[in-house]
């Protein structure tokens, strides 16, 4: 096998200088076997192919189930699905930034970096294993700001309020939101919660425990987002006050320090941070409407 | 009595469907899926979702016409009342799917917008920027975390069906399934089990499909008793981006805006395609379809694009099949404001701007028409019944299937934006008959001996236990899945011959002898993705016989399955007599093969590991089958000899059903 450098390439179809076939890529992972163990750094050289993406190193490592020294080692677990940046499943750290490993391609990571491409699991969600983390509480957050329309039922009631093409235009972007959990790994405001089951701890109370620690922290720019969306939305405004609770709420709107980092990294380039100003000029007025109502 | 409980295994559109209206109806259900169901395939849905509206009534269109589009673009394999159901419910899940917010595309008036999509002459298909899949089924997703916080409905994501759970009788009562973390393994006692488990991609390795869609829930039930339909089926899209790990799709529209197909006329020439001169290209659809150039119907041009690769060996790399999608003729302001967003898709994961550099495409697997049988309770107005409990049900009672998984909806062939109409309307549409069928039965599965489902337990804890400790075997899981996929993609995609599909059927049992061999590279037991992997892969096998099979013996040429020895050109004489007479011969021939063949496949996993192959009568009392002359040559003179065989038809009958005389629809179907 060529040991030669990944980076020593010849000049591409689009000018850019690109690796050749039978160069080696070098992969660096962080690995952890379980929950409360120490992580660990392993290293795979994987056979450089055009057009490779992370997902498609990550397969190639699992196919060979070797180390870079020859050690025959578990294939490292990751999550995905859809790999067109859709599904929001392959979130990871990849040299150092969150982002979908699906549309993370090796010849522009190695642009950044021609060493090595570094792979660890997203820093504020449990780890599972390896790069799998569990992200219950981006969804739990769902729960938290009731990000749905509160309609009647599946029962026929004809079609849907009459919506403007700006308001759909508004919308959308934000109805694209694919809980990949990306901004709230950029957010120095959400930090990690990590919750043990305790000797004798049944699995239903572990989860109802875990719940209430993720009720106390912050919510997350995706769910202020998403409760704009619904507050906007002619049928989802009916539950705008209990929307409005939830984020005024501790661990609420009131944690964001406008960091801005969330919407430097989302993927699909949604507007969280207008999102999040509206949200806070919703909750101002709001909170002044309460005090005048009482 | 205990309150009914119904396991639905898979959190895409049917399966979301299905649990929010069980749900609404007082059922308690358990929500069972491999990610988290908001990941589910449904997502990867771009273009829409078709119904009749009230724009197109106005020009004409009826919840028949979309049945009749739906059934001719469908090659008449399909039974026509579910199909006649579920356009006749379009409109209704349409105003449905906008109540519950949805951001459907408006006119300036604010209405709801519709485009026009293959296969029908009228703009029936809503839809929500280029990513209407994720917008539907985020709305469902949305109203099943409402149930959830009302503690109706109990979510189990990273779980894995593992086999349904059968009682002395043969009824389903339950399933064993595992939890993808912790790798324990736990009984599920429920009234009814419905599968919502979509496509079989990986069985063909790479393809349009996402990594969850390896139809090993589907090829469990198969091997548990539930027959399977039309599996030879399986539709595949012209134009994809080859990936290293997945095909994605790349669609039509670059072609509709003027996107030219060529090759190197020299194989695997080395330079930019830029620097390649006209003269040395091979424009071969424009070349062999003068007419029709680049827009060719979707199986033509599928078609075309393998045999220039593989017959003729002019891939334009020799390692990778592809050819050449180029638009690089095309001012880039157009390019960016008609095709702006799949452009950008190509650039994300290509790094090569398709406006300056041409694309390279290729076909890919994207949906499988066929899938597991299900039934029906016919209306008295030729639809479905609603609220009877065989409704979408398998062969085994008390096991339903909806979405992708089932064989009910789209034939031989699917209609674009129809996929995500069928996935919502069987989900919806089966919750009251389920509820009916659990609610007559004499004892509740939870009441059932305890027996049962330990026997399925430890049966299924052996399988496991027997992987993780296979020692020496030289085999390896993931070398076999791409053998698996190489060997479908060659033979039993596009173009289908007896000899390959043969000798495919034989490599296939020996792949599944060396997939006994294999041995795991993790043998422990937490978040062990390689063994869950590996069971995928062994489940594989089932399904590419019985594809594989089912092609083999149907010896005709309907919708996406395409044999060249049994295909039926066009008119070769020039001399309106002759003419004449080669079109009597045509229909005559057509009607012999319509007696044959217009069956669906039906397979049964025999106890020796081979499918069983039987045949299924269709009911088509409602539209009787037509040729489908798309792009034949002299399809005119066929059509006007087979118009007047129907009008003789109809003189003969007293009553003559409602649509033999619709013309064909022009568009290209798929």
């Amino acid at each position: 096998m060529s040991r030669s450098h990944a980076s020593a390439g010849t000049s591409g179809a689009d000018g850019h200088a690109s690796p050749t076939a039978g160069t080696t890529v070098h992969v660096r992972v962080l690995r952890q076997d379980a929950p409360a163990q120490e992580s660990y750094w392993e290293r795979h050289d994987v056979p450089y192919e055009p057009n490779m993406n992370v997902i498609s190193v990550l397969q190639r490592i699992a196919a060979a189930a070797r180390a870079k020294d020859g050690r025959r080692v578990a294939p490292v677990a990751w999550d995905c699905n859809c790999l067109e940046e859709v599904c929001g499943s392959c979130t990871m750290l990849v040299n150092g930034r969150t982002r979908m490993a699906c549309t993370a391609l090796v010849d522009k990571l190695l642009e950044e970096n021609p060493e090595e491409i570094e792979l660890k699991p997203m820093s504020k969600f449990p780890v599972v294993r390896d790069l799998v983390v569990d992200r219950g509480r981006v969804f739990r957050a769902l729960e938290r700001v009731q990000a749905w329309v509160p309609v009647d039922g599946s029962y026929d009631h004809g079609p849907g309020p009459r919506i403007s093409p700006e308001q759909q235009e508004d919308a959308y972007p934000l109805s694209t939101c694919m809980s990949c959990g990306c901004c709230l790994e950029a957010c120095p405001q959400f930090t990690k919660i990590e919750v043990h089951q305790r000797s004798g701890e049944s699995v239903e109370q572990l989860a109802q425990r875990r719940d209430e620690a993720y009720d106390d922290g912050f919510v997350g720019a995706h769910a202020i987002s998403q409760a704009v969306l619904f507050n906007n939305h002619p049928t989802g405004k009916m539950i705008a006050d209990e929307r409005m609770t939830a984020l005024t709420a501790p661990g609420g709107i009131q944690m964001c320090g406008n960091a801005q980092n969330c919407v430097a990294v989302c993927p699909k380039q949604i507007p969280l941070t207008r999102s999040i100003a509206r949200a806070g000029r919703a909750a101002t007025v709001w909170a002044i409407k309460k005090l005048f109502d009482r | 009595m205990a309150q009914p409980r119904v396991l639905v295994i898979g959190g895409g559109l049917a399966g979301l469907s299905a649990t929010m209206r069980l749900a609404e109806l007082g059922v308690e259900v358990d929500l069972m899926s491999l990610v988290p169901v908001k990941r589910s395939h449904s997502v990867c849905a771009q273009g829409g979702i078709n119904s009749v509206n009230s724009l197109t009534r106005q020009q004409g269109d009826t919840e028949w016409k979309h049945l009749d589009d739906t059934v001719y673009g469908g090659d008449f394999l399909q039974h026509q009342p579910p199909v006649k159901e579920m356009t006749d419910w379009g409109p209704r899940i349409i105003d449905l799917m906008d109540r519950l917010g949805v951001p459907f595309n408006r006119t300036p008036e604010g209405f709801r917008d519709q485009r026009r999509f293959g296969g029908t002459l009228y703009k029936r298909t809503a839809f929500a920027g280029a990513t209407t899949g994720q917008q539907l089924l985020y709305a469902l997703d949305e109203q099943v975390r409402r149930f959830e916080v009302e503690g109706k409905v109990k979510k189990w994501e990273f779980w894995d069906f593992l086999q349904p759970v059968l009682d002395s009788s043969g009824r389903c009562r339950g399933a064993v399934c595992q939890d993808l973390v912790t790798m324990q393994f736990r009984a599920f006692p429920a009234d009814a089990v419905i599968l919502a488990t979509g496509g079989c991609g990986l069985v063909y390795g790479r393809s349009t499909m996402s990594m969850v869609c390896t139809g090993s829930a589907v090829s469990r039930a198969y091997q548990s008793g539930a027959a399977y339909g039309n599996g030879e089926f399986i539709q595949v899209h012209p134009t994809a981006i080859p990936g290293a790990d997945k095909l994605r799709l790349m669609s039509e529209s670059a072609r509709g805006e003027g996107g030219r197909v060529w090759v190197p006329r020299a194989p695997h020439d080395p330079r930019d395609p830029r620097e390649i001169p006209e003269a040395e290209r091979y424009y071969f659809l424009e070349d062999r379809y003068p007419k029709y150039g680049n827009l060719v119907p979707r199986d033509i041009a599928t078609r075309e694009i393998f045999d220039i690769c593989t017959t003729d060996g002019l891939s334009v790399e020799k390692d990778r099949l592809c050819v050449y999608l180029d638009l690089t003729h095309i001012p880039r302001e157009t390019l960016d404001r008609k095709l702006g967003g799949i452009l950008e898709i190509y650039e994300k994961f290509q790094g090569v701007d398709p406006r300056s550099v041409p694309m390279k495409i290729f076909p890919a697997v994207h949906y499988s028409m066929g899938g597991l049988w299900v039934d029906y309770q016919r209306s008295a107005s030729g639809g479905m019944e609603e609220g009877a409990p065989k409704n979408q049900q398998t062969s085994l009672p008390g096991l339903y299937a909806i979405g992708e998984c089932d064989y009910q909806y789209h034939g031989a062939n699917r209609l674009g934006a129809n996929s995500l109409l069928s996935c919502i309307f069987s989900g919806l549409f089966c919750a009251p008959g389920v509820m009916a069928a659990s609610g007559s039965l004499r004892t509740l599965a939870a009441e059932e001996s305890k027996g049962l489902f330990d026997a399925a337990l430890r049966r299924q804890e052996e399988r496991h236990e027997a992987l993780l400790a296979r020692r020496g075997g030289n085999e390896n899981p993931y070398t076999i899945h791409n053998e698996l996929g190489d060997l479908m993609t060659r033979v039993a995609t596009v173009v289908r011959r007896n000899e390959q599909l043969a000798s495919a059927y034989d490599d296939v049992c020996q792949l599944e002898e060396r997939w006994q061999r294999c041995s795991l590279s993790d043998t422990g037991n937490w978040t062990n993705q390689n063994v869950v992997f590996t069971k995928s892969v062994g489940d594989m096998f089932p399904l590419a016989k019985l594809i594989l099979k089912g092609a083999l013996l149907r010896d005709e040429c309907r919708g996406a399955h395409y044999k060249p020895s049994a295909a039926m050109p066009g008119i070769a004489a020039t001399e309106p007599s002759a003419q004449r007479l080669e079109a009597e011969e045509w229909c005559d021939r057509f009607e012999a093969n319509t007696r044959r063949w217009l069956k669906s496949t039906i397979a049964r996993h025999g106890a020796d590991g081979h499918p069983q192959i039987t045949y299924e009568d269709i009911d088509t009392s409602l539209i009787p089958p037509r040729p489908r002359l798309y792009g034949l040559v002299g399809g005119d003179v066929i059509e006007e000899v087979w118009k007047e065989r129907q009008r003789k038809a109809t003189a003969a009958q007293a009553e003559s059903p409602r649509a033999t005389d619709s013309a064909l629809p022009v568009g290209a179907a798929s």
